[in-house]
């Protein structure tokens, strides 16, 4: 367990009868910008509490920046700083008052707390916003803000829970550019949770694909997608497609993998691009009427296909996107 | 022994003190109620007589202790269930993750809820004094101000006590009814505990805040039904009782 940020071992968590998370082992290492990519429900912001000392696991352990998440809880907090999913901020107070609370409840000195204000207001270009209220703060500056807190105190690891959910895709792409540069500027390990593929592509070093409480697969985003083969080559048809035909499909030059998914067949093809052509002729060889086709680089959303069998938004609509269901609810009640 | 966070005791404290003074509009409708009461029974039953209340003492000097110890209970309540505003709005989590123990957060908590609590007692205490309140003297007043400090205490870890059961804020006007009014009613804050029956003066004797409006009363106009130092010792029990269950409760709450 020496020299790494996090450690888990068996990390399981049971809420009547449901296991939300089902034996984790994560090593995650300083410096890192470590993604957990799954959807809703999948057990990723359960982790996160549970590394938070939010919540005790049912079974197995952690240790963050070397302290035990059970035994050890000041130091791991003393060790951290959160970005919690929901909005965590006391609206009647200005950012730099919510910013002052913070630095004092983690025993910074007004001189300290002052210096660091600044800065982490810098980095998130809120200086000019600070004596503001939080209530008069769009959504996309709190959570500004937020960043900029769980900063504060210097941790060693910084935690963000879904730190772009429900932004609009510009404020999305500078929430982007912020952590990359604490990652980069000030040396925090980062662990993110998400459920939008671009963001873990985009952000993580290494990511971690979860379904129902599981690690299913773990790598460079880089390397997760080579495991899909060079490029997906889809063809709607107009008609269904017997096995025989995807047999045939599956003995083209080039074609690495076949998936079907009602009406649709995804080939996965090295240099897709040059391809088409001869696909296309084979298709009308084994009698495949085709409606359309379409080519384009894997992304993470195949590789949580491959693994998972199904697409992410399908994840959550399934029976583990019920706790997802449950908790979007309570999030739009907050707003 | 859980550590003792001065600094974060502090924040907490000055959060409540920050919010006081920002929201005055919600400090205003808070003083409402019991400045009417003050107003309405003090102007209204000025010439009755009440029995039980010694001749020298006109209503007003009964009754403005009686709604200081109203002022005190409904916002010291109030205070300490507002820790369910702070869950329904993430900012407890805020407060949770933080490396300070639960027992600073309730020490900080309460010192800030305590603290609006007394101002607001403070403030109504000045229409009482137009009214025609007389108080004793400075020792008298001196001696008001812990039984103000004991009574918000309690009641304000009462309050912290029911919001760490409380899963959402459905339950908060029931016990603001059921729980508050009747406190407030049976304190003998309007009328001398003496005129009501026997059964009920019993309940009224189960009170915390029939000591703390007596011990008002008698701190700062000389009208006492209980020996002074009667009043002060079954508050601070009950104070030293509520603080231990409200900061117990509060320990093995969850989060969540």
């Amino acid at each position: 367990m020496e020299g790494a940020a996090i450690a888990t071992s068996g990390l399981t968590m049971r809420f009547n009868g449901f296991t939300a998370v089902d034996g984790v082992d994560l090593r995650i290492e300083k410096g890192e910008l470590f993604g957990l990519l799954g959807p809703n429900g999948a057990g990723k912001s359960t982790i996160i509490k549970m590394l938070t000392t939010m919540l005790r696991p049912s079974a197995g352990g952690a240790t963050v920046w070397g302290f035990d998440i059970g035994r050890e809880r000041d130091a791991v907090r003393n060790s951290i700083g959160v970005v919690f999913q929901d909005p965590s901020v006391d609206s009647q107070l200005s950012g730099r008052e919510n910013l002052d609370f913070h630095g004092r409840m983690y025993g910074m000195d007004k001189k300290t707390r002052a210096e660091r204000v600044a800065e982490v207001l810098e980095l998130v270009d809120l200086t000019e916003k600070a004596d503001v209220l939080m209530e008069d703060y769009s959504g996309g500056m709190q959570r500004r803000l937020e960043i900029a807190r769980g900063l504060m105190h210097h941790p060693h690891v910084l935690f963000l829970d879904e730190p772009t959910l429900g932004l609009d895709a510009q404020t999305r792409r500078y929430i982007w550019r912020y952590i990359l540069k604490m990652n980069q500027e000030e040396g925090v390990t980062v662990v993110l949770t998400t459920h939008y593929m671009e963001e873990a592509d985009h952000l993580c070093e290494r990511v971690a694909i979860i379904d129902q409480g599981k690690i299913v697969a773990l790598d460079t985003p880089e390397n997760l997608k080579d495991l899909i083969g060079a490029d997906i080559v889809t063809l709607e048809m107009d008609d269904g497609v017997t096995d025989e035909q995807i047999e045939a499909f599956s003995k083209f030059e080039g074609v690495e993998a076949v998936d079907r998914s009602g009406s649709t067949l995804n080939l996965s093809v090295d240099r897709g691009e040059s391809r088409i052509p001869e696909i296309v002729l084979g298709a009308c060889r084994v009698g495949v009427k085709i409606r359309s086709v379409s080519m384009h680089e894997p992304t993470l959303e195949d590789v949580f296909l491959k693994f998972t069998g199904k697409k992410i938004r399908e994840a959550e609509s399934s029976g583990a996107g019920r706790m997802a269901a449950v908790q979007s609810r309570m999030r739009t009640r907050r707003h | 022994m859980p550590r003792i966070n001065v600094y974060a005791i502090y924040s907490l404290w000055l959060r409540e003190m920050i919010r006081f003074f920002r929201l005055k509009s919600r400090v205003f409708g808070s003083l409402a109620p019991p400045f009417f009461f003050l107003a309405f029974l003090g102007f209204g039953f000025r010439s009755a007589a009440m029995p039980a209340i010694p001749e020298d003492i006109d209503y007003i000097s009964f009754l403005a202790p009686g709604i200081i110890g109203m002022t005190l209970l409904f916002s010291s309540t109030f205070g300490g269930l507002s820790m369910l505003w702070d869950r329904e709005f993430g900012f407890l989590r805020e407060i949770m993750v933080a490396p300070v123990s639960r027992l600073s957060i309730v020490i900080g908590r309460t010192a800030g809820g305590v603290t609006t609590a007394v101002m607001q007692g403070l403030i109504i205490l000045v229409p009482g004094i137009v009214m025609g309140l007389k108080i004793s003297g400075l020792a008298g007043f001196l001696l008001s101000l812990v039984f103000m400090v004991l009574i918000a205490t309690t009641f304000n870890s009462l309050g912290l006590a029911f919001a760490s059961r409380m899963k959402d804020m459905s339950g908060f006007s029931l016990i603001m009814n059921f729980m508050v009014f009747p406190l407030f009613l049976l304190s003998g804050a309007l009328f001398p505990i003496s005129n009501l029956p026997t059964w009920l003066r019993s309940l009224s004797y189960l009170d915390p805040l029939t000591y703390g409006v007596d011990g008002l009363r008698g701190s700062l106009v000389g009208v006492n039904a209980f020996p002074l130092a009667l009043d002060l010792a079954i508050l601070a029990a009950c104070c030293a009782g509520a603080l231990g269950l409200g900061a117990y409760l509060f320990e093995i709450s969850d989060v969540e």
